[in-house]
């Protein structure tokens, strides 16, 4: 049997379960509405696992689900070594996002990461912290920086309402997701010229294939040839 | 990852031996309070070093290293010089490699002595070549000072040095800058555009956060005198780039650093200090024609060496991390000394690698 990990509600399910029945693979909710259980129809030996899409890297990683549906961001924060332990199978052209790096519209000098960095140096120097990037990709983000040898900045946790973070004075920018960018102009916020740190969507992942028994290799051949991927 | 007692062992016996030269056998608490560290070495510490919380002190860290807390325990106390000595676990994330041990022992010397910074560099170079002895192991050496004085001399504005002294250790954006600096990279479109505008806040939004209009004003200030600032020039770029690849014994290396400094003076205090630091280590008996100088040396490590640095790697084992390393950090000791300073450098070496290449 291989457990296929899907996102257990909203739009991000909806896609993932047209992009599947597009090509063959009916995956539905059983019994109420409510409840998180669910069908696959159209090959024999997958089972449907719905659980949040925050969850799905660790799962996967853990050996406790073979497939899963998550975005590729999520891969990249939550897995230290992602391309290690978990393979992306496909892209599924839905879910795109971008995890960008974004300042107020007010700093007219800043545009660039060259310009970030020399705003840290000075923001310290006048205020006595670091200047304060409020996001939750932690991991993405501080590798990011250090890869482009910004310097001076400390992140703080933000779960939501990122974009308000500057306005409410809990920190100086942010790095955020972020889709038609409307939001942070809403708040004031724009984006700096080369603040792309990850274009994300939604991706159908694979787990560590080390302790798989040969039906369920077999078996991910076979799901693979039915859905042409 | 467990440790064997025969770490341990070999953990009091380097103790014992660098206790024997006059060292106080110094511990330090397991958890560290977060913030010291966190100010010293900023978002990269949380990447390195196990974090926690406690209800009532705060953010706490499991040690990464002994050197802040033994640097804060000689900051109370007044001797000078003084040496110390100490064996114990640290505590360090693996990010990306997980064959490496995320806790290990470490054991340090580390000497406070401002009367005689080459003899203190010799000191203990050569007694964590001594607790190394008869082991297959290879010394690289370095000197941050020496570029710390190259860039600090270099005919440009004050501005740019400092922003270069800051990045020293981060070698792609240090590189960015002197292109920039050097007229080699062009100015991007962005800063263009807000240099040559009348009114640059025509378009500015409105004003939200802690960095207010006179920040970002100073800064377009800061930036137009930059644009007005004559390039770095190719003379002292290349001169930068001759120090920066320079990588051959310690001999060689001295020779050609005295035909740079006769283009740049500014750098004779920092060869002389070299020069002193050959003297005394051969004094101690290091083979000091043997020894291995590497411009870059050190540029990628935790920022805080800022002067003589060394590391001794296994010879046929590139697998493994350093065996010891050391160096000397003047400017921490500024830091956390509350405007004392007192010139320090130190030095550890891991037993587990010691015994693995025994």
């Amino acid at each position: 049997m291989l457990k296929l990990g899907v996102p257990s509600k909203g739009r991000l399910m909806e896609k993932t379960f047209d992009w599947f029945g597009q090509r063959g693979v009916t995956l539905r909710k059983s019994g109420s509405d409510r409840e998180y259980a669910g069908a696959v129809d159209g090959i024999d030996g997958v089972e449907l696992v719905l659980l949040s899409a925050g969850e799905m890297p660790r799962e996967l990683a853990a050996g406790n689900i073979h497939l899963g549906v998550t975005g590729s961001d999520l891969v990249r924060e939550k897995l230290a070594n992602w391309d290690s332990r978990v393979a992306e199978l496909a892209p599924m052209g839905f879910g795109g996002a971008d995890l960008i790096i974004a300042v107020p519209q007010a700093w007219v000098d800043v545009n660039t990461l060259d310009d970030l960095d020399a705003t840290c140096a000075a923001f310290r120097g006048r205020h006595g912290f670091r200047l304060r990037i409020a996001t939750k990709y932690h991991r993405l983000v501080r590798e990011f920086l250090r890869e482009h040898g910004v310097a001076d900045y400390q992140i703080v946790d933000s779960q939501g309402a990122t974009e308000g973070t500057v306005k409410n004075e809990t920190a100086e920018a942010i790095a955020d997701i972020t889709s038609t960018g409307e939001t942070l102009r809403a708040n004031g916020l724009k984006i700096l010229d080369d603040g792309l740190i990850h274009a994300s969507q939604a991706t159908l992942f694979r787990g560590r294939r080390k302790d798989w028994s040969d039906a369920q290799r077999k078996k991910l051949k076979a799901l693979q040839m039915v859905l042409g991927i | 990852m467990p440790i064997f007692p025969e770490t341990l062992t070999e953990a009091r016996h380097l103790r014992d031996l660098f206790a024997a030269q006059g060292a106080q056998v110094v511990k330090a608490d397991v958890l560290q309070s977060a913030e010291t560290l966190l100010d010293l070495y900023g978002e990269d510490i949380r990447a390195r070093a196990y974090l926690t919380s406690d209800p009532l002190r705060g953010e706490m860290v499991l040690r990464p290293d002994f050197t802040v807390p033994v640097v804060q325990m000689h900051m109370h106390g007044h001797a000078d010089p003084a040496r110390y000595t100490y064996a114990g676990k640290v505590f360090r994330k693996q990010e990306t490699d997980e064959t490496r041990a995320n806790e290990y022992v470490q054991v340090g010397y580390e000497v406070f002595n401002g009367q005689n910074p080459a003899a203190a560099d010799a000191e203990v170079f050569s007694l964590i070549a001594d607790g190394l002895a008869g082991l297959p192991v290879k010394a690289s050496t370095g000197d941050i000072g020496l570029l710390m004085a190259a860039v600090r001399g270099l005919r440009t504005t004050d501005a740019r040095k400092a922003a270069l002294v800051r990045h020293i250790w981060r070698p792609r954006r240090f590189k960015a800058l002197l292109n920039r600096y050097g007229g080699k990279a062009p100015v991007p479109e962005s800063r263009a555009a807000l240099l040559a505008a009348d009114d640059p806040f025509a378009e500015a939004g409105p004003e939200i956060g802690l960095r207010s209009r006179a920040e970002v004003q100073a800064r377009i200030d800061a930036l137009h005198a930059d644009a007005a600032a004559d390039p770095i020039s190719e003379e002292e770029l290349a001169l930068i780039d001759a120090i920066l690849g320079l990588r051959e014994t310690a001999p060689h290396v001295l020779s050609a650093l005295r035909d740079i400094a006769v283009d740049m003076p500014a750098i004779g205090d920092a060869v002389g200090r070299l020069n002193a630091r050959m003297t005394a280590l051969a004094e101690r008996g290091v083979d000091v024609d043997a020894l291995e100088f590497e411009g870059s040396y050190g540029r990628t490590s935790l920022e805080y060496y800022d002067g003589f640095v060394f590391g001794f790697y296994a010879v046929d084992r590139p697998d493994l991390p350093p065996v010891a390393t050391g160096g000397r950090y003047d400017a921490l000791t500024a830091r956390l000394g509350e405007g004392r300073a007192v010139p320090a450098v130190g030095g550890v070496i891991r037993p587990d690698l010691v015994l693995e290449l025994r």
